[in-house]
């Protein structure tokens, strides 16, 4: 038996590898941010000890305001809705964080790796804008949406949480098995713009 | 398309982020052992239809995952208000007569 | 030169560009920046369709979206063809190819037209109804010759070669309509600061001011749109939309809009999106949408030659076409004393104008009218053209004297000849969009017309749609509301009144500034603005207008259903006299006329005729016209192609498919597929050569004699977490959960309020506080959706948490007598019966990586269902596979897994199951909870009267009489064969296979008291009129006991 263990993120097929050496040029870029950890926590926010616990373990302060997102250099926290969050950590992370992260919380909560789950597209680009008003219906004016902002919604047939992460772009949480969905959707809306892979 | 003010992501969004689902505040009882099957029936299958107010529930499907209820007019498809799950409407079909 | 009709000078038309073009088959030239019909009018085409009903022949009557007759085909071939068009709104481009849709099987030469003629007078309203209702079962058969007649166009035969998609937005302030309302609106809400967007159907912004002749400033009208233009397009917070038709206005303020984008350059464009449909949210909707000229209702009105007067006018002061030599004018107000003065300016002789108003006293008479005079042109007051004579062009006018309230000829008839005749009744606000919404229009005496009446929305009107016609007030009244819009929108104070005049009434009707909400409405304060300095309105110089007459239709020497026919809806061939017959039966609802005499129910919606068809209900009723009713107008406003409807969403972005981590493993073999919800599951995975059912049976004694080997992971999973969990989860289910060890699992039923079943699925004990739950693979959001349903509502206090881990973990079930040795291969750990017995879970590895290997079973074999995380779900199954070659591991897919299950009689939900099935009536009394403490979902249903039946449908297995006939799933029951049709059904059969271990067919099925019925026969009545027979029987097929997954 192997020792090697054969790793693949949701858009291994897609061979972002290959496409990033012949797709230079374009106004929209994507990128898969593949194999990271992600981790679903549940809790109470009204809970001293639950905060309290997740700020220990993360060194982050929990984001409380509905649709925002802080981050440090080891995790992202997102808030997802008023009693869930996603934690983004370095791939290979996500057990040690779950272990800190219930060493540190007492009370009732819940954490769940979803790492095999889901992955992450980074989307960016002068065009990424029009893309994103071509998927979903949310308003794309930095007022209604600024750096940093988390929302979930509608894209497409599927849905997915969308993070900026600039004026031009943003991070989209999509489903393993939604993965490929949203590549084929990707390349059809941004067809007219240009799309370029990077890795 | 409505556009639906969800109370815990507290701001708009658009209505295919929703799915309703039918009347609010109906309340399981709470020893169904004790009733007979015309009241249990009451519970199970009968729901008004008004034409005017109506308290719905709504959930945020696509975004937070909360149910929630709204008081929305059937003829006019204006949204009152939104509110969340455990509160009580500030607006009734009273209030507007 | 070819194009007879067209001017040396003049136009918005650039003729260095000469465009090629074929209307039925001959060619034509025109130039960039006609439409099709300004390019058929200027090469003297008269007639370009054929009549719906009567196959009249029929010409251009308008220049915009209400024209009836000008409706082609166009495109050259079966993809890029398209019905319906209006060639008024059709931009030329070169080799542009099209044909009239209706005139079957030409435009000249009709055979219709002979029915039309001789059955003219057999073809009343309801003609239809009257004579091919009966008999009913002909229908179908008439349909088809009505349909071939009366040619509503032919949908392409090949799949649509272009590209559309949608694109959503958001604003402060839309705009819709870019004449010159709309313009000075939006000018006036970005100059507020405000996010606008404005949109206009056609392909220059500007409108009415595109052909108009007056002066703003001192400068022309398509100056001053250049100028206005320009400067919207210099700000960043305004999107222009040209060829874009705001089509739906729906709640909320959310629009449609369909932007051509490419139409106008030629029939397909492989590079670029053909037609976008625009999604949009606005705070403020301005509706600056104009109004449509009414054409006069008179004999033979339909003549081609017969034009709005408006129309007239944009041709030649547009388009540069004068669509004939000698006009005849009628007209009820001044407005349209302006087509006539620029045919006369064209060079072109006008022979009369029939002014239905009374003589005017002695200098009362308006700017336009007396310039007319002025001008030579004989012009007759109270006069009428009352009929009209030619055929295929109109060759002369009758005009005679009429009373002052328009309602009877009053002296000689006099003859004029000419060859084309202009009507204007006067204007119609464009409120369609309004009236989508449903609110309702309100009749405005003082401008003989509907506007937009009292509205939910947030919505402004302005200039036409408010009644509102000369250029100054319109202006005024845009600028106005384009600053009221923004400062309701955006909460900052408009700047001071531009105008010193009120705004009209109908603006304050509607207008409902604040935004319909919830709650907290504005979560954010409102952002500084960089305010713009307003313009302000430009100086004009407007003519004097005497007031219109209100008249719709004029009389005849002869009563109206004698005289000579006169149209009110051209697409339906509607008259009046077939409105007045309507209304003489006792149709005297507007909403019964319509429907009746199928007034306005074309696909111009009755843009033309219904505010006519009214006027005459009303007088032939002695009411008004808003006693008589209202006009509602639907979505859309013209129609949009299926294209734009659908968007990106077609072909393999229909639906999004959702993939397993191994499905390119699958691929690989040779895996047919199934759509299991959206995901794609392996179906079987058939060898070089084999046939569906070779491969099933291969697979199924693999696995019964060896090892098989499924991906399972598209199975929904929820982590159940928190001190609740257990009796969260005996509230849901039907069975009881307190004694579930850590470390084992348990089968569990859910069944809704109703007492039916809902979902199943296999639930593990991770630890005393925490639960794997797995769901059907349809039914996974569903059950999650039910769980978090019950604990936000009814349970908050239960203190548990669920998350979908689905995506997370790969499964794959191996399964067989082999399976143990091929996972001892793989793993360290003990899975020896002693110490991993049946109904266990336990964590691992399995071929280097973590690992949950679960010991049930959905095959009655010894199973193993590993579980890891998905991205290394296909080095694990590789893995597996390479570990099982030497017992030949045979993949397999969803049709074997269905027949080795339903071998052991185990239910799949929403197969065997409908929502109408308890737990009782599948015989499964063991999965029902006798003495939980909670009243759990579900069970308070079971105790009722109709759940109590004994004649309930009931699960039992059967075995066909012939052992080789496989039951055809869904066929009906029935005890006696012989009984007459209709039969009384007594149950369906839900499953059905051949078993190659059985050796013989089998099915599961739902009987009228199945479960005491073993060994009795039923009977399958099946569609080739042949009967067989089954027995009934246990539905548990093989190894009752259940041996072979417990060793």
């Amino acid at each position: 038996m192997s020792n090697i263990v054969n790793v693949q993120s949701p858009l291994y097929h897609a061979d972002f590898e290959s496409l990033a050496s012949v797709t230079k040029e374009g106004g929209v870029s994507l990128r898969e941010a593949k194999l990271l950890g992600h981790l679903n926590l549940r809790g109470n926010s009204d809970s001293p000890e639950f905060k309290n616990g997740v700020e220990k373990a993360l060194g982050l302060t929990l984001p409380l305001t509905p649709c925002t997102s802080l981050q440090n250099d080891d995790a992202t926290i997102m808030w997802l809705s008023p009693d869930e969050w996603l934690i983004i950590v370095e791939g290979g992370q996500e057990a040690t964080v779950e272990e800190t992260l219930r060493a540190n919380i007492t009370g009732h909560f819940a954490v769940s790796d979803i790492s095999g789950g889901q992955t992450i597209l980074e989307i960016s680009g002068p065009d990424c804008i029009k893309v994103m008003q071509k998927s979903t219906g949310y308003d794309f004016h930095l007022k209604q949406f600024p750096v940093g902002k988390v929302i979930g919604t509608a894209f497409a047939k599927s849905s997915t949480y969308i993070r900026r992460t600039s004026y031009d772009s943003f991070q989209l949480v999509v489903r393993r098995s939604f993965a490929d969905y949203f590549w084929l959707w990707l390349q059809q809306s941004s067809k007219e713009y240009g799309l370029r892979i990077t890795l | 398309m409505l556009h639906i003010y969800c109370p815990y992501c507290e701001e708009y969004r658009e209505e295919e982020e929703f799915h309703p689902h039918g009347q609010a505040h109906i309340v399981r009882p709470l020893a169904p052992e004790s009733l007979t099957d015309e009241e249990w029936s009451q519970y199970l299958f009968f729901r008004k239809n008004p034409r005017g107010l109506h308290h719905e529930m709504w959930v945020h499907a696509a975004g937070c995952r909360k149910f929630f209820n709204m008081t929305r007019h059937t003829v006019t498809y204006k949204i009152l208000e939104t509110y969340k799950m455990g509160q009580q409407p500030s607006i009734t079909a009273e209030d507007t007569q | 030169m070819s194009q007879v009709n067209r001017l040396e000078l003049g136009g918005r038309i650039n003729r260095h560009k000469t465009l090629n073009f074929t209307f039925n088959n001959k060619t034509y030239q025109g130039f960039e920046g006609d439409t099709l019909a300004s390019a058929l009018l200027a090469n003297g085409v008269d007639v370009v369709g054929r009549s719906f009903k009567y196959s009249r022949p029929r010409g251009i009557i308008t220049a915009d979206a209400q024209e009836p007759n000008a409706i082609f085909q166009i495109g050259s071939n079966d993809a890029s063809t398209i019905p319906n068009p209006r060639a008024t709104q059709t931009e030329l481009y070169q080799n542009l190819v099209c044909n009239a849709t209706n005139g079957w099987p030409n435009v000249d030469f009709d055979l219709m037209e002979t029915v039309g003629k001789v059955g003219g007078a057999a073809m009343p309203p309801g003609f239809y109804y009257k004579t091919f209702m009966f008999p009913q079962s002909m229908w179908m058969s008439y349909e088809k010759i009505i349909r071939k007649g009366a040619g509503l166009g032919s949908s392409p035969l090949q799949p649509d070669p272009d590209t559309y998609d949608k694109m959503h937005h958001h604003c402060d302030v839309m705009v819709v309509g870019a004449g010159p309302a709309g313009l000075s609106a939006a000018l006036a809400a970005a100059q507020a600061g405000s996010r606008v967007i404005i949109a206009d159907e056609q392909n220059e912004m500007g409108g009415s001011l595109l052909c108009s002749t007056q002066l703003l400033d001192g400068m022309s009208a398509s100056a001053w749109v250049a100028n206005t233009l320009s400067e919207l397009e210099q700000n960043e917070n305004v999107t222009l939309l040209p060829r874009s038709t705001v089509f739906g206005y729906f709640d909320h303020n959310f629009l449609g809009i369909n932007e051509r984008r490419s139409d106008h350059i030629g029939e397909t464009d492989s590079n670029g999106t053909r037609q976008r449909l625009h999604k949009v949210r606005a705070k403020q909707v301005i509706l600056a949408t104009g109004a449509h000229e009414r054409p006069l209702v008179f004999g033979n009105n339909d003549v081609p030659g017969c034009m709005l007067a408006s129309a007239i006018s944009t041709y030649i002061n547009r388009y540069a076409v004068v669509p004939g030599n000698t006009l005849s004018l009628m007209t009820t107000n001044d407005n349209a004393y302006k087509a006539a003065i620029a045919w006369h300016d064209a060079g072109k002789q006008v022979t009369v104008i029939a002014d239905t108003r009374p003589i005017p006293e002695a200098g009362t008479e308006g700017d336009l009218v007396k310039q007319a005079i002025e001008l030579g042109i004989k012009v007759l007051f109270g006069h009428a053209i009352i009929n009209v004579k030619g055929s295929k062009r109109v060759k002369s006018v009758e005009v005679a004297p009429i009373s002052s309230n328009g309602e009877k000829v009053e002296g000689e008839v006099v003859s004029y000849t000419c060859d084309t005749v202009a009507s204007s009744g006067g204007w119609s606000p464009v409120l369609h969009l309004s009236s989508h919404t449903g609110s309702k229009p309100v009749w405005r005496d003082d401008i003989q017309g509907f506007v937009p009446g009292k509205t939910e929305q947030a919505q402004l009107i302005c200039g036409g749609v408010n009644g509102v016609y000369s250029l100054t007030q319109v202006l005024n009244e845009g600028m106005q509301c384009g600053a009221k819009a923004s400062q309701a929108a955006t909460g900052e104070p408009a700047q001071e009144p531009l105008a010193d005049q009120e705004p009209s009434a109908a603006l304050e009707l509607s207008a409902e500034l604040e935004p319909s909400a919830g709650k907290k409405l504005s979560a954010e304060p409102a952002p500084k603005l960089k305010l713009v300095e307003p313009s302000s309105a430009p100086v004009i110089k407007e003519p004097v207008e005497a007031p219109a007459m209100a008249l719709f239709h004029i009389p005849h020497v002869k009563p109206t259903s004698r005289a000579p026919k006169q149209f009110v809806d051209y697409q339906n061939d509607v008259t009046a006299a077939g409105i007045e017959l309507a209304n003489r039966e006792g149709f005297e609802s507007i909403e019964h006329v319509k429907r009746y005499t199928a007034l306005g129910f074309g696909t111009d919606q009755g843009k033309l005729g219904n505010i006519n068809g009214m006027a005459i209900t009303a007088k032939s009723l002695g009411k008004t016209i808003p006693e008589t009713g209202t006009t509602i107008f639907r979505p859309m406003y013209t129609p949009v192609t299926f294209g734009a409807l659908s968007g990106s969403d077609v072909k393999h972005l229909f639906d999004p498919a959702r993939f397993t981590a191994m499905h390119s493993w699958h691929l690989a073999n040779g895996a047919e597929f199934e759509d299991v919800g959206q995901w794609k599951r392996p179906w079987y995975f058939p060898k070089p050569g084999e046939t569906m059912q070779q491969a099933l049976q291969r697979e199924c004694l693999a696995t019964r004699n060896s090892v098989g080997i499924l991906d399972a992971s598209t199975l929904g999973k929820i982590d159940i977490q928190g001190k609740d969990a257990r009796e969260f989860l005996n509230r849901i289910y039907t069975n009881p959960w307190s004694q579930l060890a850590v470390g084992k699992c348990r089968y569990g039923v859910m069944c809704k309020e109703d007492g039916m079943v809902f979902d199943d699925g296999v639930t593990s004990c991770i630890n005393d506080n925490r639960f794997l739950m797995t769901t059907t693979t349809g039914g996974a959001p569903a059950v999650l959706s039910w769980l978090e349903l019950w604990h936000q509502t009814e349970w908050p206090e239960l203190e548990v948490y669920f998350s979908t881990v689905t995506d997370h973990w790969s499964t794959m079930t191996i399964s067989g007598p082999n399976s143990r040795k091929v996972l001892e291969k793989l793993t360290d750990a003990d899975v020896s019966n002693e110490a991993f017995p049946y109904m266990g879970w336990i964590a691992t590895e399995v071929a280097g990586v973590k690992a949950r290997i679960f010991r049930i079973s959905f095959t009655g074999e010894l199973s193993f269902e590993i579980n890891v995380q998905a991205n290394h779900g296909l080095h694990t199954w590789e893995a597996v596979m390479a570990a099982g070659e030497e017992f030949d591991i045979t993949p397999y897919g969803t049709e074997t897994m269905h027949i080795l299950r339903a071998e052991k009689g185990f239910i799949i939900v929403g197969q065997d199951t409908d929502g109408s099935v308890t737990p009782q009536d599948l015989d499964m009394n063991w999965v029902v909870g006798k003495k939980k403490e909670f009243n759990y979902l579900g069970k308070r249903s079971w105790t009722r009267e109709d759940n109590q039946r004994s004649d309930r449908k009931q699960f039992v297995g059967l075995k066909p009489k012939d052992k080789n006939f496989v039951l055809p799933e869904g066929a009906q029951l029935v005890f006696e064969p012989n009984q007459s049709i209709p039969m009384t059904m007594v149950g369906h059969v839900t499953s059905s296979y051949y078993s190659a271990c059985l050796g013989h067919s089998f099915a599961l099925a739902v009987v009228k008291g199945g479960l005491d019925r073993m060994g009795q026969s039923v009977f399958v009545p099946l569609a080739d009129g042949t009967t067989v027979e089954a027995e009934i029987c246990s539905s548990v097929f093989y190894d009752a006991k259940g041996d072979r997954q417990n060793v």
